[in-house]
């Protein structure tokens, strides 16, 4: 009976609350409303102390949140990637620049957006409270939460009309900035280093492949991809480009990789017209401008 | 998966006293020996996940879980179809349920004397007939999942306790048709799309382990085909948002009440419809209102070959309805109540026994042998009797959980069933209403994504007006009663 007596009587009413809310302003951890107990520091592996976590997420992420739940170890990468470990606190999608934490918004959509081609389904089902609960609750697994403060989220500019000219921009950006070493000239994850890919803690992992129809993981808009380029997705080899590329050239990318995805696309009539080609990769890269 | 049997009782004080005890000890078992539940395996181990992300407790389902199901079986993270699984991956589970039950009803029941060393039958008497015992619920093997990327299908044979197979489920499923969630087509025998799912219900008992707002036939009515508890046979549209907050669907089925081989309603079908809700109520949870609707027609006369009634020849089709709203009502994680009204009409043939004129017996064979043995049949020139009227009813299920957590559940429900018009004129007003009282608990020891266990311990208490034994003093029928007792295992991997 240990994992149900852990905390009181079995007919004793666990009685907790969460404090959290989305925009961060109230407490962002669990208590049990008991008093004596807290789920804040010493307490925190609990099973009561959050239900909404050991339901959903407990099995891949585990009881520590380190990543190690029971199924963690049938994840074979790259085509699973293995559970996040939380108490690293280093996340792929964010708002914020590369290296520093991610909003309680970044992390709430990132749970009711889920991840393509991972495990990790959408839980657009949850209630907005609930996700705030698990908001909280993945935070108090790194200490980092406690000294420092998440990142200021990066501006981004009006999304500007495309034009055949912006496209042919995109590819020399492209070209300039060695996407194609990764995601191959045509966007099909096949550049020469693909196959050496690996994330932060070694694993192997894989570039976006941008044509067989798959939503990038930190969402489809051109917004989320634009956001991508400059906030970079921390614990992968994708590096932020916030120092390389300005903004107008950024939403030059998006359009050009546009150009790469199978769905249906104002950018892919105007690549089809302009005829453009793929990037030389023997070509020496365009000088910025 | 029901168990049912009639035996005989004793004393209501010295059951109730021995429920005490045995709940107390089951009580006991469960504060003492535990770990950290599951449905149908073969989806948690696809996918990884835990059953209870799927399932309030199993088997349940939460939002998560039916949107799970809305979907086709499959979490939409590109990783649905079945390339993408170990080549040794299977989807079978199996689920069976040994118990120790105690069954009690009143029966008609012979009274001896012994005149001279000889026993004698003197009369009858109306007995409570208790039996207790160990035995074993149906098996079902379940096996569904993803052929494709958004062709999803599900097959589930199932046996009686002696072993007998059917077939409870099987259906293909083309998913989210055009990209949009709001179209899916289902064709096959499946589980009608009651949010209240009887094929998911927590108890198991003969009366407990339905909803007799899903089954509900007047007194002498032949309508068997407006069970919506019963999986039906036809076709199925689903629509749902992406978040599934929104659900429609509407069913064309058989007015065949399920069976196979167009034995019966081969011309005649059943329209089912719900729409349902869902909103946000924060910290209460996930709140769904929605409403159903069943508008269908079946037979009443079928041609005769030498008085027996000749499968699929049905026609004379008559019309029935039942209509209602379910509530999914949460407050907070712990406490929730689901609610099914319903309302029904039907015909006023089918209120004087027309409607299963082939007896049969679920395969397509008749069982009547001679026509005095079957059911009335609407052959040409038969009259209704004077006055016949068409029964109507009105029925609700009250049934509420407290999850302590989603290894234990607490279980109660009850379920009213009031006639608001009988057949015939004269008929006592409440023959065949129905008061049924469940409560019980299941607990699962363990939680992983592998297999489900569950320490089940259920009572139920049945009480029907009208439809007992007849009383050998009176000449007329009692309430029947019935009680049940049911613990056991149930588990499934």
């Amino acid at each position: 009976m240990v994992a149900l007596l852990g905390r009181g009587s079995i007919f004793g009413a666990p009685a907790y609350f969460m404090g959290a809310t989305l925009d961060g302003t109230a407490s962002a951890v669990a208590e049990f409303s008991s008093g004596d107990q807290s789920c804040r520091k010493a307490d925190w592996k609990s099973p009561w102390c959050n239900r909404t976590y050991r339901r959903f997420c407990v099995g891949c992420h585990g009881e520590m949140g380190d990543g190690n739940g029971e199924n963690a170890k049938w994840f074979e990468t790259p085509l699973f990637p293995k559970p996040r470990d939380f108490q690293l606190a280093v996340f792929k999608c964010r708002s914020t620049p590369s290296g520093t934490l991610p909003t309680d918004e970044d992390l709430a959509d990132s749970i009711k957006r889920g991840f393509d081609r991972s495990n990790m389904p959408s839980w657009n089902t949850v209630t907005n409270q609930e996700r705030a609960d698990l908001v909280a609750w993945i935070k108090h697994f790194s200490p980092r939460w406690q000294t420092e403060k998440p990142g200021t989220p990066i501006v981004i500019p009006p999304e500007p009309e495309v034009t055949p000219e912006r496209i042919k921009a995109g590819r020399d950006v492209f070209a300039r900035v060695q996407c194609w070493k990764c995601h191959g000239v045509q966007g099909m994850a096949n550049g020469p280093s693909a196959p050496t890919l690996t994330d932060d803690l070694g694993r192997p992992i894989e570039p976006f492949n941008f044509t067989i129809g798959a939503r990038p993981k930190c969402g489809d808009t051109d917004k989320d991809i634009y956001r991508i380029f400059m906030t970079g997705l921390d614990g992968t080899p994708m590096p932020s480009y916030a120092d390389n590329i300005k903004p107008d050239e950024a939403w030059d990318l998006v359009f050009y990789l546009r150009t790469f995805m199978s769905q249906h696309s104002v950018e892919k009539e105007m690549a089809k017209k302009l005829d453009l080609k793929p990037v030389d990769p023997n070509a020496p890269p365009p000088a910025a401008p | 998966m029901h168990v049912s049997r009639r035996l005989r009782i004793r004393s209501f004080a010295t059951f109730a006293s021995s429920l005490s005890s045995v709940s107390l000890i089951l009580i006991s078992l469960v504060l003492t020996c535990s770990q950290p539940a599951s449905a149908i395996p073969a989806f948690a181990r696809k996918y990884g996940l835990r059953c209870s992300a799927c399932h309030e407790s199993w088997p349940m389902l939460n939002y998560f879980g039916q949107k799970f199901k809305d979907n086709g079986y499959q979490l939409m993270n590109d990783r649905d179809a079945p390339i993408w699984q170990n080549p040794g991956y299977w989807p079978v589970t199996f689920r069976i349920t040994p118990i120790w039950h105690r069954l009690s009803t009143n029966e008609n029941a012979d009274t001896y004397s012994t005149v001279g060393g000889v026993s004698t039958v003197t009369g009858t008497a109306i007995e409570r007939i208790t039996s207790t015992g160990f035995d074993l619920s149906g098996l079902d093997f379940h096996t569904g999942g993803t052929l494709e990327k958004n062709i999803s299908f599900y097959v589930l044979p199932s046996s009686d306790s002696t072993g007998s197979f059917h077939f409870e489920t099987v259906m293909g499923r083309l998913d989210n048709l055009f990209g949009s969630s709001w179209l899916n087509l289902k064709l096959g025998r499946f589980e009608l799309d009651n949010l209240l799912s009887e094929k998911r219900i927590l108890t198991l008992t003969g009366e407990g382990g339905i909803y007799q707002t899903y089954h509900f036939i007047p007194v002498g009515d032949g309508n068997i085909f407006g069970q919506i508890g019963d999986n039906q046979l036809g076709m199925e549209y689903l629509g749902h948002s992406a978040d599934d907050r929104t659900r429609v669907s509407a069913a064309l089925i058989s007015s065949n009440d399920g069976n196979v081989n167009l034995t019966l309603g081969s011309n005649s079908y059943t329209g089912f419809f719900t729409a349902s809700q869902a909103f946000d109520a924060g910290k209460l949870g996930v709140e769904r209102l929605g409403f159903y609707a069943m508008y269908g027609e079946a037979a009443t006369y079928y041609r005769t070959s030498g008085g027996i009634p000749i499968p699929g020849s049905g026609v004379g089709n008559k019309s029935f309805s039942r209509e209602g709203f379910v509530g999914q009502l949460y407050f907070t994680h712990h406490f929730d109540v689901q609610i099914v009204t319903q309302h029904g009409e039907d015909n006023a043939w089918f209120g004087q026994g027309y409607g299963n004129a082939i007896a049969t017996d679920g395969n397509g064979g008749v069982t009547c042998t001679t026509p005095t043995g079957c059911p009335p049949n609407n052959t040409p020139g038969t009259t209704l009797p004077a006055g016949a009227r068409a029964p109507s009813w009105n029925g609700a299920t009250f049934e509420a959980h407290y999850v302590y957590s989603p290894q234990l559940i607490f279980i109660g429900r009850y379920e009213l069933e009031r006639m608001s018009q009988q057949s015939t004129v004269g008929l006592a007003s409440n023959l065949g209403n129905i008061s049924n009282y469940t409560i019980g608990y299941r607990y699962n020891p363990f939680m992983t994504s592998r297999a489900g266990f569950a320490w089940h311990n259920e009572f139920d208490l049945f009480h029907q007006n009208g439809t007992g034994p007849t009383s050998p003093v009176t000449g007329t029928p009692t309430n029947l009663t019935i009680s049940e007792l049911l613990l056991g295992f149930d588990f499934d991997f």
